[in-house]
């Protein structure tokens, strides 16, 4: 049963990731996005990790891709579908993309860790995540906090319309 | 199936697409899909190999959340930039970015 659930969400998550680029609208495209971020929060609960996948569905879902959309709607019509052609030739870039990914199976595979199967339960709490950030991690999620600060201020700079004159 | 490497290949495989999208894709939106893509690969990546044996342990979900939160911020801050440069170019394409050229 697991094993069903776990092809079904791998393929969509492939499947949307390919409609995410090459679907000819880019609102169609950011639908897809959204589509392949949830089915990596399925895999996720697959993992034995249901507050990294909430978390995913609440901050990519809930806040990236919808901040993505409306962006698509504030970039003209035009612009959804001609800037859709490809630059380099798109051959040579999938060439490269399969040697990069050859290379790294071949690295997961030569390093023997990618053999090993589940064999234990593997019980975490959200209390213990929890426990973990706030104790080693502390300094970093007060880091991670300043930064989320720094760059939305920053993104409302930029993008704030300035008055003529 | 519930292995390792079935998980390891689904995020290289992922990680790929992103790839291709960031050296084929010309409109920066398109662009930005990728590299979310690509992140979306580091994080599976990540808890994949702290669920699995020899060291099953917290930290890569510790390490996924603090990821998605970057993610976010990396987002805000590529969008906005890129409605700057719609602003200024009238275009998202980025080979139309021709003042951006060194």
């Amino acid at each position: 049963m697991v094993d069903i659930i776990f092809l079904i969400l791998s393929v969509s998550a492939i499947a949307a990731s390919v409609i995410a680029l090459q679907a000819r609208e880019l609102i169609y495209g950011a639908v897809a996005l959204g589509a392949a971020l949830l089915a990596t929060a399925g895999l996720f609960i697959l993992l034995d990790a249901p507050f990294v996948a909430m978390f995913q569905v609440t901050v990519y879902i809930g806040a990236v891709v919808v901040l993505i959309l409306f962006t698509v709607i504030l970039v003209k019509r035009e612009q959804w579908i001609g800037g859709g052609r490809d630059g380099i030739n798109p051959k040579m870039s999938v060439i490269g993309a399969i040697m990069v990914v050859a290379g790294l199976v071949y690295a997961g595979w030569a390093s023997g860790l990618v053999t090993t199967s589940a064999s234990e339960e593997f019980g975490i709490t959200f209390l213990q995540i929890g426990r973990e950030m706030m104790s080693g991690y502390a300094p970093a999620l007060i880091l991670v906090a300043i930064t989320l600060a720094a760059a939305l201020i920053g993104a409302l700079t930029m993008a704030k319309v300035e008055k003529e004159g | 199936m519930e292995s390792l490497l079935s998980y390891f290949l689904v995020s290289t495989i992922l990680f790929g697409i992103g790839i291709y999208g960031v050296i084929a894709k010309r409109n920066a939106i398109r662009i930005l899909f990728a590299v979310e893509i690509i992140i979306n690969a580091a994080n599976l990546n990540f808890v994949a190999f702290s669920r699995f044996p020899p060291s099953p342990n917290i930290l890569g979900q510790t390490f996924a959340l603090f990821s998605i939160a970057l993610a976010a911020a990396e987002a805000a801050v590529g969008l906005a930039i890129i409605l700057v440069a719609f602003r200024a170019h009238d275009s998202v394409d980025v080979s139309q970015l021709k003042k951006l050229r060194g």
